[in-house]
Parts: structure tokens; sequence; C-alpha cells
């Protein structure tokens, strides 16, 4: 049916109205501003305190505002305040904005409105991915073409300098064994886990580590792989069960290449819940049909599994790994926390860090940040390439 | 007809066994280093360093072998009771502020036609990619000139900025799905864009909006690498895993504390992981498998 | 910080006026009874702004100001520092703001990097310091302290290292002597050892712990970024027994290549004391894989040592095992009475009795003159003396009263600083960074793991991967 429509022109404008449209772009501005002068002013750190003592000067209690001066305010509350604030300005002064811009852009005529109103909704966003993302890749770009030796120094360095080819071997290393294991292993247990009847249980378990931060991860990791000389008893599991064997207990950390491969377990311990969940949506959505078919035609589980299972999510196996495979490559953390990238483990995202940190070698850092990206592109394109077949995408 | 059918129970039952004795095995060895830290970090140091958690598994009455000395310790002599706070108060904000910006941003690219859309979210998809490293130097030195380091409004802002591509690619998928009936009816009714993005648009994706409030909670929660880098190790700002990250450097091998410190650490992020777990994982899932 | 500054300059400023209103008389140093030899005079005039900035510090014109300061001491380190400084704090009313990180190196670049330096940061490195002065980030020094006084009242080598074309860029606070080797007492003379005179007397040593049937070394050097540096002090130490000083001093100046026959050769002897089969606790995997301050508790195991010597420095007591439940943890074990040390013997007469020192210098980031004053405290024997007399300080402050160091280890420390015919800087912390801190470091992670086999390439690396000038 035909739906009644309202007039199409703007409404009567009253009074109400009025004040409406006025104040809406005003409290626009001044919020804007807000927000601005907020930046420089919650930088410095007795902020809170100077904002209560002007809040209880403001509402008269004098007393109080003395008592702040002298004594300053704890710093849990100084921090609390500092939160509050944040979120008032970063959300409702936001929210104000964008009620001002919108409530000015309306005023055009529909012919401005509809070229200038998306502009507003997207500004902001475009904005802030403009200053924290776009014109530091640029910049860092730049900086690797340009600081300390130059392009050919820089670039020179990373293909040429011992630790850095290992961090390249490593990442190579890294990339293969951590997403494929990752995902064999997401497809392995998100088959089993499939026809079990506590699934979910089973499911949250495995996710688990994904919560955990990396950092943790390595504590719990570094605990695993603990060594005590021979002859004292073991703490960590890994040597725990190794000795069982009757062997001596082996430094897993600090024998290259074993320590790699100890780290990359680690990264697959993380990443295989993502995997799996990914995984198992997918297998729960296969027609049944072809399966029963299969079963039927008398084909054996391991077929039916890489014969018709395989091919049939194929989409979300291509996700799955491109996603892993863009976080394997940008591991830090993990190499950071345990072994600091010595003994042979360093990886790109590590080197970098040390580069900009500890020799301050910014034209180094940039190129090595600059290979990390480059690296990262490609499989980035395949994933878009595969969402986009799987229907995705503008 | 199908064999399946025909089975008796107790074939049935024989058949999963297998199965689920492998996941059984699965999930327990899947936990064991974490169990392991658990133990660990309430039994006293010199026991951690004598024998392995396991033992104190076996015997497991023994009043004596269990202490919360360890997170006395870390909490208050190691400062993971102040970084506990500063991770509050960097990851609250931090996950409020590209919600805003983020939603309205995924409406337009959804909903909206304007020259450059395509070009523009492609560039949004693009950015996803961008590893943090490229943004380290230029944004540290940019805060420098601005005297935002060390400061926890350079890393809100920081974070929102890492995080606004994700938001709005997660937001967009969702958004985008809404039926067009819906969208265009209203339109007929001569609701403006920002009426339809309030009133109809945003309570619909709340889902959507709780499962990105979510990832981008842990992810600036556990995160190491920004706050190192904007906010730095100085106690009064530090975060949980920076704060984690300097006891493992000058401990060593106490593991008294780091497994405790650990623990902490993880309190929060595994009670809002397993509170939100639907809408994690449905989170996951969109953007990733047609549904 | 602007606005701190701002509001730095804004009290200084009120305090001189109302200083000058007030006319308070300050207490002449003749009054004090302690034995305090160079507090500094405050005279009975109304403070007006001159004089150095110790003085008016002790005028109380910087009351209510803070001075921050950096250092990588904690713990009971820290405690001791903070305890040098508590009396002039209160003295001056100035509140020092320390900070104890351990890596506080990276923490320092980060700061320096983003504008918002400490205003005196403890700096081990000389390279470190240098190449901060060439960022033009340190105040000199020579602009307000009197370097003359200095280089009287300090060991000449000390105020060089801290100088950069002439001009004085930091100051020495404390120094470390690394020729020692720690030894448990008791179990010695139950034992029936002697402390060895002579390198062969501690080969002989090494021999007889094994055939008693235990180990005779605990060493191990995992230390997160810094770890290989005990093994580069090993080293340098063995280096100043078998070469000429000239050797040395042109190893650390590259004018001899880093892989020159006389490095190779004291690599090699220390890897006849690291590497042989039984030598050290824990073999080698040990020592890349232990922490650092953990390398001594087996000698204090419960049925008797499982190692019996440790060369390293005079901190190291701070690591030992300590019972958990108290806070601050107590120490179970004291210097002196548990575990001494000996001077690590030298192995070639003809070299005499070297000593292998480090320090801890303060650099100055930020110039005001609450910080010129706090530093200029630092460097009279006043703010020295609580941490030496609870132990584990030396002062390369000549002017520091020798009765101070009757705590072990100060006064064995005191005395091996006597007899000893040089003293050189630790070769790793005067080296450019790169190296130093960098390939130096790594090579001897990688000889370590590799059993020593393979001297002559780690070397050769360490030596490619110097800067070209």
């Amino acid at each position: 049916m035909t739906t009644v429509t309202a007039p199409v022109g703007p409404p009567r404008v009253g009074p109400v109205q009025l004040a409406r449209r006025i104040l809406a772009p005003v409290a626009a501005m001044a919020a804007l501003f807000a927000i601005w002068w907020s930046i420089g002013f919650l930088a410095q750190p007795d902020a809170p305190t100077t904002l209560l003592i002007g809040l209880y000067d403001a509402v008269g209690l004098r007393g109080e505002a003395d008592a702040i001066r002298a004594y300053g305010i704890p710093s849990i509350a100084s921090k609390l305040i500092l939160g509050v604030v944040a979120l008032l300005v970063g959300v409702i002064g936001v929210w104000v904005v964008y009620i001002g811009a919108n409530a000015a852009a309306e005023r055009l005529g529909p012919d401005w409105r509809r070229r200038v109103l998306p502009w507003v909704f997207i500004g902001p966003a475009l904005l802030l991915l403009g200053v924290f993302l776009v014109f530091p890749t640029v910049s860092t770009v730049g900086t690797s073409l340009t600081e300390g030796g130059g392009l050919v120094e820089n670039f020179g360095f990373v293909f040429s300098d011992r630790d850095t080819l290992i961090a390249l071997r490593n990442n190579a290393l890294w990339l293969l064994l951590a997403t494929g294991g990752s995902v064999a292993l997401g497809l392995v247990i998100a088959t089993l886990v499939d026809r079990v009847r506590r699934e979910a249980l089973a499911k949250t378990f495995i996710f688990l580590p994904l919560a955990i931060s990396m950092v943790g991860a390595a504590v719990i990791w570094r605990f695993v792989y603990a060594w005590q000389p021979p002859g004292q008893p073991q703490i960590g599991i890994a040597n725990a069960a190794w000795t069982a064997t009757g062997s001596d207990p082996v430094a897993w950390l600090q024998v290259a290449p074993l320590n790699t491969f100890a780290l990359i377990l680690i990264m697959v311990w993380l990443q295989t819940g993502f995997a799996m969940v990914i995984l198992s949506a997918a297998i729960k959505g296969m027609p049944w049909e072809v399966i029963e078919a299969a079963r039927i035609d008398g084909a054996r589980e391991s077929q039916i599994f890489f014969r018709v299972v395989v091919p049939m999510i194929r989409g979300s196996i291509i996700t799955v790994a491109t996603t892993i495979a863009i976080a394997v490559l940008k591991v830090f953390d993990i190499v950071f926390v345990t072994t600091g990238g010595r003994f042979e483990t360093e990886v790109v995202a590590n080197r970098m860090f040390t580069e900009f940190f500890r020799f301050r070698n910014f034209g180094h850092a940039a190129a090595l940040a600059v290979v990390l990206f480059v690296a990262v592109v490609p499989i980035m394109i395949i994933n878009v390439r595969n969402l986009r077949r799987q229907g995705f995408g503008s | 007809m199908t064999a399946r059918v025909g089975l008796t129970r107790w074939e049935r039952l024989a058949r999963a066994a297998p199965v689920r004795i492998a996941v059984v095995m699965i999930v327990a060895l899947w936990s064991l280093p974490t169990v392991g830290l658990l133990v660990s970090s309430f039994r006293p140091s010199a026991d951690i360093r004598a024998t392995g958690w396991w033992e104190a598994i076996l015997h497991p009455f023994e009043a004596a072998q269990w202490t919360v000395a360890n997170y006395a310790n870390v909490l208050g002599a190691d400062g993971m009771a102040e970084a506990f706070l500063n991770s509050l108060i960097v990851s609250i904000p931090a996950t409020a502020i590209p919600i805003t910006m983020a939603a309205f941003a995924a409406y337009a690219f959804a909903w909206m036609r304007f020259p450059g859309r395509g070009l523009l979210f492609a560039l949004v998809v693009g950015l996803l990619v961008v590893p943090i490293q490229m943004a380290l130097i230029p944004i540290l030195r940019l805060y420098t000139q601005l005297d935002l380091t060390g400061t926890f409004v350079g890393t809100w802002l920081a974070h929102a900025g890492f995080g606004l591509p994700l938001a709005i690619f997660l937001l967009f998928n969702f958004i985008s799905q809404i039926p067009r009936d819906l969208v265009e009816s209203a339109h007929l009714d001569g609701a403006s864009h920002y009426q339809i993005f309030t009133r109809l648009i945003l309570p619909l994706s709340i889902p959507a909006l709780a499962s990105f409030a979510i990832f981008q909670f842990l992810w600036v929660w556990n995160d190491l690498l920004v706050a190192l880098v904007y906010l730095g190790t100085d106690s009064s700002v530090a975060t949980m895993p920076a704060r984690l990250n300097e006891l493992v450097g000058s401990k060593g091998e106490a593991w008294h504390v780091l497994t405790a410190g650990a623990f902490l650490t993880m309190i929060v992020p595994l009670a809002v992981f397993l509170g939100l777990q639907r809408y994690f994982v449905r989170g996951l899932l969109t953007g990733s498998v047609k549904a | 910080m602007r606005h701190r500054r701002y509001w730095a300059w804004t009290s200084v400023l009120a305090l001189v006026l109302s200083a000058c209103a007030n006319q308070a008389p300050a207490a002449t140093s003749g009054e004090s009874t302690d034995a305090e030899p160079s507090a500094p005079v405050a005279g009975s005039e109304p403070p007006t702004g001159e004089g150095t900035a110790l003085e008016r510090a002790e005028a109380g014109e910087f009351d209510g100001t803070t001075v921050e300061i950096l250092a990588q001491w904690v713990e009971a380190e820290a405690d001791n520092f903070e305890g040098n400084l508590t009396d002039f704090a209160e003295r001056t009313g100035i509140d020092i703001n320390y900070e104890g990180i351990t890596d506080y190196e990276t923490v320092l670049n980060v700061r320096v990097e983003g504008g918002n330096a400490p205003d005196l940061a403890q700096i081990a490195q000389p390279g470190l310091m240098r190449s901060f002065q060439e960022d033009g980030a340190l105040v000199n020094l020579s602009g307000f302290m009197d370097v003359g006084q200095l280089r009287s009242d300090y060991i000449e080598s000390f105020i060089d290292l801290a100088s950069v074309a002439g001009d004085l860029y930091g100051l020495y606070y404390k120094a470390d002597l690394k020729s020692i080797v720690w030894y448990p007492n008791e179990a010695f003379t139950d034992a029936g050892y002697e402390v060895p005179e002579t390198w062969d007397d501690l080969m002989a040593l090494t021999d007889q712990i094994k055939a008693d049937g235990s180990t005779p070394w605990c060493m191990t050097q995992e230390h997160g970024d810094a770890t290989g540096w005990v093994a580069t002090d090993w080293i340098e130490d063995v280096l100043l027994r078998t070469a000429p000083i000239e050797t040395y001093d042109a190893w650390v100046t590259h004018e001899i290549p880093f892989d020159d026959p006389a490095i190779a050769n004291a690599a090699d002897i220390v890897g006849e004391v690291l590497f042989t089969e039984g030598n050290v606790y824990g073999g080698s995997t040990a020592i890349n894989a232990t922490f650092v301050g953990d390398a001594q508790n087996p000698m204090f195991a419960e049925g008797g040592p499982d190692c019996w010597l440790h060369k390293q420095a005079a901190w190291i007591p701070a690591f030992w095992p300590a019972d958990e439940s108290t806070d601050p943890p107590t120490p179970l074990f004291t210097p002196g009475e548990d575990s001494s040390f000996f001077y690590l013997p030298p192995i070639d007469e003809e070299f005499g009795r070297p000593v292998l020192g480090g320090g801890d210098m303060f650099v100055m980031f930020n110039d005001r003159p609450e910080v010129q004053a706090v530093l200029e405290f630092l460097a009279t024997p006043e703010a020295a003396q609580h941490w030496i007399e609870a132990g584990g300080f030396v002062s390369p402050n000549n002017t520091v009263p020798q009765e101070w160091y009757s705590a072990y280890p100060s006064s064995g420390l005191a005395e091996i600083l006597n007899e000893a015919d040089a003293l050189r800087f630790d070769a790793s912390d005067t080296m450019p960074a790169s190296v130093g801190q960098g390939t130096f470091w790594s090579g001897m992670i990688e000889w370590i793991s590799a059993d020593g086999a393979n001297t002559e390439e780690v070397l050769a690396e360490i030596e490619d991967s110097w800067p070209a000038e």
C-alpha cells in the first residue's frame, strides 16, 4: 500500500524550531571548540585538580576549593575525573557536534544538503583516520627514504644486516607455520567439536586464550618453557614432560631454531580459537544434503572431509588464513616479552622497535616498518578479493 | 535407508567415544598452561622453585602450600593496583570514543550516495592493514610538539584512530544488511538521514556496536606497544600489560610475582569475554562468513 | 612541561621576593655537630639569589620545588639512594621525586625523544651520555659547577669520561668494582680451601673443587635486553691481566681492531674457565638462561654450596635469597659473614694488579636552579653517606672520609682500590653504543651458546659492526 507521505518541504518554523535551528549549529561550534581545548587541557597532569577547583569556586564552595588548593586530590580521584570528563567530551561532545553540523546542513537546499551531509557524517572519522593512519604512513615512507643514510642505506641495511636477515627469515617461518598450524588445527577441532554434545563449552576453552593479552600469554609460556639445570626438579611443563622420558632438560627459549618454533606454538595456541569459531560456523552453514549424498555413495569420512567439506568452505578458510597471516606478520608482544629477539628469534616488528627506541635510528626503523607494510598488502588483497567473491564489499 | 538410522544407542555411543575423548584431551591440553599459571600464583615462591605446580594439585589439601602473599605483593609493591586503574582509564574512553564516529561513517557508506564513496571505503578497508609500526614515529613526533606524550589523552586519541578502520568495517557490514525496504519506507515518510540513523539504524545495530565495543576494549586493554610508546612505563600511567612487561624484565625468574601479575592482568578481559561471548563471536562472524 | 616550568619560575620568584622581605637568618655550619665536612656555609646575610645553587638551596630558596630523578636502582638500592637524599630534601624543602626502573634506558630514550626528559638521570655508559650531548639534550655542567674542584676531588678518569670536548656533562656518583670473586666463607674453611693469590692458584682451586665432587663456578647472565654484559666483564678483566694497559685503551678507542690477538687470547683464557666441562653450574645453557641476579643462589643451597666462586660486582648482595613473606623482604645472608670476596688474581705479574670498574653518572636535562642545587649536592660526600653505611656503595669522590667505609663490602672494595695499580673503565660501557651495548653483548650470547667454539667468528663480527668513523 502506498503510504501517505508527509509534506516534503521544510516544516513551518515556530519559535521553538527557530531556537533549535540556531542553537544546534552554535552548540556544535561550542562543542568543537570544547573538544579542541580539552585535548590540550586534559593532557596536563593537574587538569582534574584545576577543574575541580574551578567547579567548587563556581558553585560557591570556597572552603572545598581552598582545601584542594592546599592538599590536592588523591590520584585515584584525579584519574577517575579525567576518565569521566573524557567520556563526556568524547562521546556527548562528539554527538553534539554531529547534531549541530547536521542541523546546519539541513538548512541548506535539497541539492546542497545531498552534497554536504555525507561529509558531515564521515568527516570526523576521516579526520581521525587521516591524522593517525594516512599521514603517518606517508611520513614513515618518507622517513625511510630520507633520514639516516637515505633510501639506499636504510633498505640496504634491512636486507644485509645479519640480525635483520634473521628476522626476515623468521617472519617467513612464522607466516607459514603459525598460519598453517592455526588454520589446520582450527579446522580439525571445529569438525570434531561439531559432533560433541557440550560443544559450546569446549569451544569456549579453546577460544579463551584469545582474550588473554599477548603479554600474559608470553608469561604463561615462559613458565611452561622454564629451564632448571639437569638434576634439579623441573618446574615448567615442557621440561617436566621431556625429562620424564629420561633426557636432559632443554632450554626451549634459548636453543635456536627450536626457540622460534616454541614461540610459533604460542601464536598457534592463541589463534586457533579464532580459526575454529569461523570455520565452525562455516561448517554448520553447509548444506546437509550434499554430505548425506556423499555418505550414501559410500565415501569414507576422510574423503568426505577433503573432497567435499574443504572445497565448500574454501572462502572461509581463506578469510581466516589471511586474517591470521596479517596478525602473524605483525607479531611483536610475544617475541618482545619472552626473548626480546635474542637467541635468533628476532622478528621484523621487534627489530623495528629496537632500532626505534634503543638505537634511535629512525631511518632503519622506518624502513623496517615499510617492509612490514609491503609484506602485508598482498595478503590483504587476497582477503578482499575473497570477500568480494563471497558477496561482500561495495 | 542410511546406515545411521539403524545404529543402536550403544553403537552410536561407541562411534562418538573416540571423538569425545579426543575433544576432552584437546581441551585439557589447551588449558594446561593457563591452569599452571593460576595454580602457581597461589604458591609461595620457594615452593614454585622447588617443585612443579602439578605436585600442588596432587596434594590439594595441605593448607601451608597455598598463599595469597603473591597477590598482595604484586598489587602493592609492584604497582599492579595502580596499573589496573590506569588500564581502566585508558580502555573505557578508548572504546567509547570511536564508536560514535564509526557509526555515522558506516551509515554514510552504506546508505548515502556521494562521489568518491567507493574509493574512500576502499581506503578505509585498506587502512585495516596498516601496521601500527607505520604510525609510531610520526605520531610520537607530533605528540612531542603538542605535549601529548605520556598523557592519557594522547593514548585515547591514538587508540581511537587505530580502531576506526575495524569499527567502520564491522558496522558497515552490519548496517548494509539491514533490509532495504525499511530504510526506503522511512525515507518516503519524510525522515531525514539523521532521523533514520538515530531512530532506525542505531537501535537495530546494537549487537554490532556491542561486538565492536568488546573487540576494541579487549584490544586496548591487552595492548602493549601503544601503551609503551605513547604512555610510558612511569608507574603513574603504566597500564597492566606495560607493568607486567616491566616485571618480566626486572624480576627474571620471580615466578611468584609474574604468575600473580599475569593473572591479574587477565581477569578483566576474561570476564568481559566470558560474559559477552555471544556478541564477540557474532562480531567475528559478521564480515567473515556470510550468515 | 611548559606548564611546570612556568610554575617553577613563579614560585622561585615568589620565594626570592618573600625571602628578601623577611631576611630570615640561616644556621651557620659551625653549629652543626655531625661530622659532615663539606656542608655548605649558608651565611647569615639575607639570601640575595647569588651564591651557588646549593647555597641558595640550603638557604631555603627552593622550598616547594620539585626535582625529578630517574635511575635504574630498584628495591633495596632505591631505598638506599633515597636515604642519601632525605636530610637534604628536608633541609631545603625541595621535593625530590625518584623513579627507579630497571630498563630505564628505553624509558629515558622515549622521554627525551618526547620532550619530557627527567631533570636528572643516571647513566652508566659514557657512550649514551655522548649521544645525548650530541643531540643537544644535556646541560653543560661546566657552566655552574667548579670543575677545577671536581678534578682534584675525584679520580681523574671519572672527570675525563664524563666530559666532551673539555666541557663536563656528567657527574660521577657511584663507582663499581668488578674485579672481585665472591665465595662462601664457612664452607671454604670447612673444606680447607684458601683464597687464591695468583691465577694458577685460582685454577688449581677450580680443579680441586671439581675433584671434591662439586661445581666451582657460578655464572649467569640473562638480563633482558642487556643479556651478555657479564661475559664482557670477564674478557675485559682478563685482558687487563694479560696485556699492557695501552692495549686495553687502544681496544676501547678502536685503534686496534676488536679481534686483535690480545683479545682473542683473553677470550681463550676465559673460555678455559667457563667452557671446561663441569666448571660452571648448569653449564653454558644456564649461563644464558638464568637471571643474572640468581647466579649466586646455588652457593647458599641447604646441603652446602653447589657452586663456590662468583665473579660479580659488589651490588650482588641485594639479589641474594631473602625471606619474601615480609615487606620489604628480609635478607637471609650477610656480605662479609656468609659470603666475602677476594680480588681476581693477576695472571701475568708484568701487568700488576689492575682493577676493572664502572660507574654511574648523573646527567642534567633541565636547567633550573633547584636542579643545579641537587646536582651540586650529589657532588658532596654527604650525598653518599647513607648508602655507604648501608653497604654496597663506593663513591668516586676522594673527599669521602675513609672511616665511612666500615661496612662490608665497601671496606673490602676500598682496600682493593688502594692496592690497585691501575683502574680502567668497563670497555663495553665506553665503546659506541651500537657495539658496546649491541653487538658485543649479542656476540657474547652467541659465544656462550656455542660453548666457545666460535671465538674468532664472534670477535670478527663485532669488529665488522664497529660504526665507520
